[in-house]
């Protein structure tokens, strides 16, 4: 089937009306050797009832269906408020696209000016896009911004820095210009970076908490950075700044991440949040959308996307960055999630997070043959090494309906006894039981 | 008296909260012993506002919005067509929605079937050997291309003397921001006489130098290249690779596919074919269709088959690399899949078919109206020029402005750059004549309007929320965010004030 | 048209004006009319050297973008700051307060072979023509 509107007959009336005798006239300039020889091999038509039953079908082939997730490593399964899910999937938000014409999007612009200016907050900084694809586009996107803005090429990443960060990254820099400070204990350790920085350092990049879930210290790697001359961004969880110093209050000059925590969902992952955040004097060579508030003819508040002479459609070759969309239905479910949770809900998820977390790994390391590797503070995920291959232990979760932790030997072999595990809000005490119950019977077999 | 609309933060206060989180139930901690060492943040200056308020704010917004489950949207470019709702409902499917990206290949079989049925959906559709479906977006479905075009002539050790990429004057400001994004050169190809490519500038500047040409098919004034067989063959006898910007899929699917007319590799905007709702500006996804040639190059990892199994696929020596955080907007792919399948092939050819029908019809019935530049038949979208209303002391910009008085929203302006004050329209497939008609009718008033009475055009639009706004004074403002007591909203200020502190070393 | 004949002129819509050796450099009326609400404008910093015809800045609009080209070789001895908080007295006094940079002049010959008023109007003409 389709969604034409158009019966037999009026499409007979509008060929008259275009004074052709048929439809195929209107193909003129289409060479016959470049049209379509047969019939395309795809599935199909199928109606609403078949495609439910085949999407049900996968559905139920992916574990998610069922499990009960301690999966994290840059994805989180935070809870979505109802009221969320009812806003956010009208269609006034859904079926608009990019607010071209001010007057009738108010709704799209109002609702990413408050996004720019939640993130702002949230990261301690003056000014925030209306955001990225995600955040490791979002981490090349600074690093690319950075390097334009000191003059030179050098990119440092500092510390345990999601790998696939790290990758994209790589490619987006053609893999040149790149030096990785290796962690250690887990960590960044200043005399590391300190001997990595040069005259040709344009930015130090670090994540924080990292990849291992573990606190960075912010301001010491500010100092080391902005003493040679270079920019920092730092590459934050949102949820964890509810409760940490903004990095933009202690200096850094960008701060990006990946905003999928903020009332998105896993959706094996993508489409993702990445945003973006900076100092007040780099928003000209800031990549992607910006809302500003402003006036229309009678004096009324309203918002329209400005700067836009550093996009693509004007700039072409010298725009700042190729990216035209935001990842609008995103950024306006991360608002209507900030704006539900508030002051003291934001903050609540991040403790609750905290708490369950350190709880879990309290009685990981009990268990006998488990024990967690690194002393640094952790904020929502920890780094347990096991007994046996992380693989087998998450294969036997999977059995009692738990996913047990994300395998890190997917990242290093030398890692293949690891498991990261991360422990939201949603995460019950008795969850967390079943999942120490799932290490025990697991840990004991290997 | 007229209230103004109030912000999130300009409501509620102290005492005044959303929806309440479970109390602890592991044993409590003190947070400074837990984070020892860390530093944590004084004052989070969020809103505080109850459920039904935020509620209210959200609903009073997206009332604020033209969307396309309300009316016509005929931007160009951009098919703004329907978006079918089982589709959306598909993709919230708890297996679908809460599927982890680093669950492991046996927890995830489901989103691997997705992603490799829409591959090869996709594979077929476009006459290509593969997919990669990372790309979030056209824009960097395009960047992606050109990494794997460069890694091509790299393997063949013509990678330091290719440095050139030829785009058509007509191209979207996409493709020059993405060949310099991979460090390459645009070198712009001026359009012929009838708007498409001159097949003697492109010959000139064909050349050893030339890693690429990116063209767009139909072109972006909705003309299809006629000689475009040749403008490949021209290409490929250089050397150089032929790129699609597969913006204008609409135009072709079912119809003619862009392997087959000699391109080497393209991208697909799935939330504009494939009717994925655009969301206010994205989500989209930007898969990228290759040739079996550059496929060793596909961007890590790939699905593969082995038996009814599916696996990722790391080990890809000659891959560009990984390019997005997981696996792309898999959420929108799964939208996407669900809309080919409601299709088929019969589906899919119809929807080709009726929106080449639907722009030809309008542009027949406008240009006694408005100044239509190419007389050609067009394919699914066509531009007018509103020049001849300049006499009239009218813009197109006040067209656009006007029409949305109609409660249709405007036309892609002042795109693409070669035609003066253009209007570009594409009505898409999902149209009913009777739209069209109100919407041509709208255009005609206007027209007259313009001759008769053009201040209601400079005055235009009355019924919008907002009459029109200040650009000018947003811009030399710069206030990017709200107020909050100690904290500067004007980023035109808080420059001022910082410019002493840091700069270009 | 009518412009001023105390300035010199270039084809890519600068003028300039020599008073005591120094030049002083900003943007046409014609161009800002072209470009409408100027938004910000860029300017180099003091002490910087310009070669003629080559960028010295930018001048943005709400939704154009265009380079400034030295109308001569020479140093920047002084910018209009102003402009930073006030881009606007480039739309409104283009010849005076909307002034950009002022330059030490290489070699004041170069000023010389710049377009008269005359020469300027005639180029507009032909390109409308």
């Amino acid at each position: 089937m389709s969604f034409v509107g158009l019966s037999d007959s009026e499409e007979q009336r509008m060929l008259r009306a275009i004074g052709v005798g048929s439809f195929e006239e209107l193909l003129a300039a289409v060479p016959k050797q470049a049209r379509l020889q047969k019939p395309l091999a795809i599935d199909g038509p199928l109606s609403e009832i078949e495609l439910r039953r085949r999407f049900g079908g996968n559905a139920r082939a992916n574990a998610a269906e069922s499990a009960v997730s301690f999966l994290g490593g840059g994805i989180y399964d935070h809870y979505i408020p109802s009221a969320l899910n009812a806003l956010a999937m009208r269609s006034e938000f859904a079926t608009a696209y990019t607010p071209y014409q001010p007057e009738v999007a108010q709704g799209t612009l109002t609702a990413i000016f408050e996004f720019q200016s939640l993130i702002a907050e949230l990261t301690g900084c003056d000014v925030a896009n209306a955001s990225l694809y995600d955040g490791a586009t979002a981490a090349v996107e600074a690093a690319l911004m950075a390097r334009s803005q000191t003059g030179r090429a050098r990119v440092v990443a500092a510390g345990a820095i999601h790998p696939h960060v790290l990758q994209v990254l790589t490619t987006y820099l053609d893999g040149r210009d790149l030096t990785l400070v290796a962690e250690r204990g887990g960590q960044v350790a200043a005399e590391d970076l300190e001997a990595a920085l040069g005259p040709d350092t344009a930015c130090v990049l670090y994540q924080h908490p990292n990849f291992f879930g573990l606190l960075e210290s912010p301001q010491t790697l500010h100092k080391l950075a902005h003493d040679a001359g270079a920019l920092v961004i730092a590459h934050c969880d949102p949820i964890a700044l509810a409760l940490l110093e903004p990095p933009g209050a202690t200096g850094a000059d960008i701060v990006v991440g990946e905003g999928q925590c903020l009332g998105n969902s896993p959706s094996f992952g993508g489409p993702l949040l990445g945003y973006f955040a900076c100092r007040a004097s780099l928003v000209r060579r800031m990549p992607g959308r910006l809302a500003a508030e402003t006036v229309d003819r009678h004096g009324r508040r309203g918002f329209v996307l400005t700067l836009q002479t550093r996009e693509q459609h004007i700039r072409r070759e010298k725009a700042t960055s190729n990216i035209c969309t935001n990842q609008g239905l995103l950024a306006l479910r991360a608002t209507i999630y900030m704006g539900l949770l508030g002051r003291e809900g934001m903050r609540e998820v991040a403790e609750l997070c905290v708490q369950k977390t350190h709880h879990a790994a309290l009685l990981a390391a009990a268990i006998p043959g488990y024990r967690l590797p690194y002393d640094g503070p952790f904020f929502r995920e920890f780094v347990l090494e096991c007994p046996a291959d992380a693989a087998a232990i998450a294969r036997a979760g999977i059995e009692r309906g738990i996913l047990p932790g994300v395998d890190l030997g997917r990242f290093r072999p030398e890692w293949r006894r690891r498991l990261l595990v991360a422990v939201t809000e949603q995460r019950s005490a008795s969850e967390i039981e079943r999942w120490a119950d799932v290490l025990r019977a697991a840990g004991g077999k290997g | 008296m007229s209230l103004e609309r109030r912000l999130l933060i300009e409501q509620g206060g102290p005492g005044h909260r959303g929806p309440a989180l479970p109390a602890c139930d592991v044993p409590v901690r003190p947070l400074a012993e837990l984070l020892r060492g860390a530093r944590l943040r004084t004052a989070l200056e969020f809103p505080q506002v109850s459920e039904p308020e935020v509620v209210r704010h959200f609903i009073e917004l997206s009332v604020l919005n033209h969307h396309i489950d309300r009316g016509f949207y005929p931007l160009g470019s951009c098919t703004m067509k329907h978006n079918p709702k089982i589709n959306d409902e598909l993709a919230s499917l708890p297996g679908i929605a809460l599927a982890h990206p680093l669950a492991g290949d046996d927890a995830s079989q489901g989103a691997l079937r997705i992603i490799h049925d829409l591959s090869r959906t996709l594979a077929e559709i476009t006459g290509f050997a593969a997919v990669t479906t990372q790309p979030a977006a056209g824009a960097q479905g395009e960047a992606v291309g050109l990494m794997m075009i460069r890694a091509w002539h790299r393997a063949r050790g013509e990678g330091e003397r290719r440095r050139k990429v030829l785009v058509p004057d007509s191209a979207h400001g996409t493709n020059p921001a993405s060949v310099h994004l991979v460090g390459y050169e645009t070198v712009t190809v001026a359009s012929g006489s009838e708007a498409t490519v001159d097949l003697h500038a492109l010959r000139a500047a064909l050349d050893d130098s030339v890693a690429a040409i990116m063209l767009t098919v139909p072109n972006t004034l909705g003309l299809f290249e006629p000689e475009i067989l040749e403008v490949t063959r021209l290409a490929h006898e250089a050397g150089a690779q032929a790129y699609l910007d597969g913006a204008n899929l609409n135009a072709l699917v079912g119809l003619a596919r862009p392997g087959d007319l000699g391109f080497d590799l393209m991208h697909i905007n799935v939330h504009k074919t494939f009717s994925t709702p655009h969301g206010g500006g994205g989500p989209g996804a930007g898969p990228v269709a290759v040739a079996a040639h550059l496929e060793p190059f596909l961007p890590v990892p790939v699905v593969t088959e082995h038996g009814d199994r599916l696996r990722w696929d790391h080990d890809r020596p000659r891959s560009v690399g990984r390019v997005h955080s997981f696996y792309g907007n898999f959420g929108i792919l799964a939208r996407a899949l669900a809309y080919i399948l409601t299709h088929g092939e019969s589906g899919l050819s119809r929807v080709s078919r009726t929106a080449i029908l639907n722009a030809n019809y309008l542009m027949r019935r406008l240009m006694a109206s408005y100044d239509l530049p190419h007389e050609a038949h067009c394919m699914h979208e066509f531009v007018l020029s509103g020049r001849g209303l300049r006499k009239h002391g009218v813009k197109t910009l006040d067209v656009a402005k006007r029409l949305l008085d109609f409660g249709v929203h405007a036309p892609t302006v002042y795109f693409p750059l070669i035609v003066e004050e253009a209007l570009m329209i594409e009505p898409t497939e999902t149209e009913t004549l009777d739209r069209l008609d109100h919407f041509a009718a709208a255009m005609e008033r206007i027209a007259r309007e313009a001759r008769e009475s053009p201040k209601i055009l400079q005055d235009a639009p009355t019924t919008t929320p907002n009459s029109r706004l200040d650009e000018a004074r947003a811009a030399r403002e710069l206030k990017l965010r709200w107020s909050v007591p100690g904290r500067e909203a004007s980023v035109a200020a808080a420059r001022s004030a910082e410019r002493q502190t840091i700069g270009r070393p | 048209m009518g412009y001023p004949s105390d300035v010199r002129y270039t084809r890519e819509h600068e003028w300039a004006r020599m008073e005591n050796g120094l030049i002083t450099v900003g943007i046409t009326s014609y161009a800002t009319e072209q470009l409408g609400d100027v938004v910000f404008v860029e300017l180099p910093a003091i002490g910087k050297k310009f070669e003629a015809a080559k960028p010295f800045g930018v001048v943005e609009a709400v939704k154009t973008v265009s380079d400034l080209y030295a109308p001569i070789s020479g140093e920047v001895v002084a910018v209009n700051e102003e402009l930073s908080s006030n881009p606007a007295l480039v739309n409104q006094e283009p010849y005076g307060e909307g002034w950009m940079i002022r330059l030490k002049p290489r070699d004041t010959a170069e000023f010389n072979q710049l377009l008269t008023n005359r020469d300027y109007e005639k180029l507009l003409e032909e390109q409308h023509a």
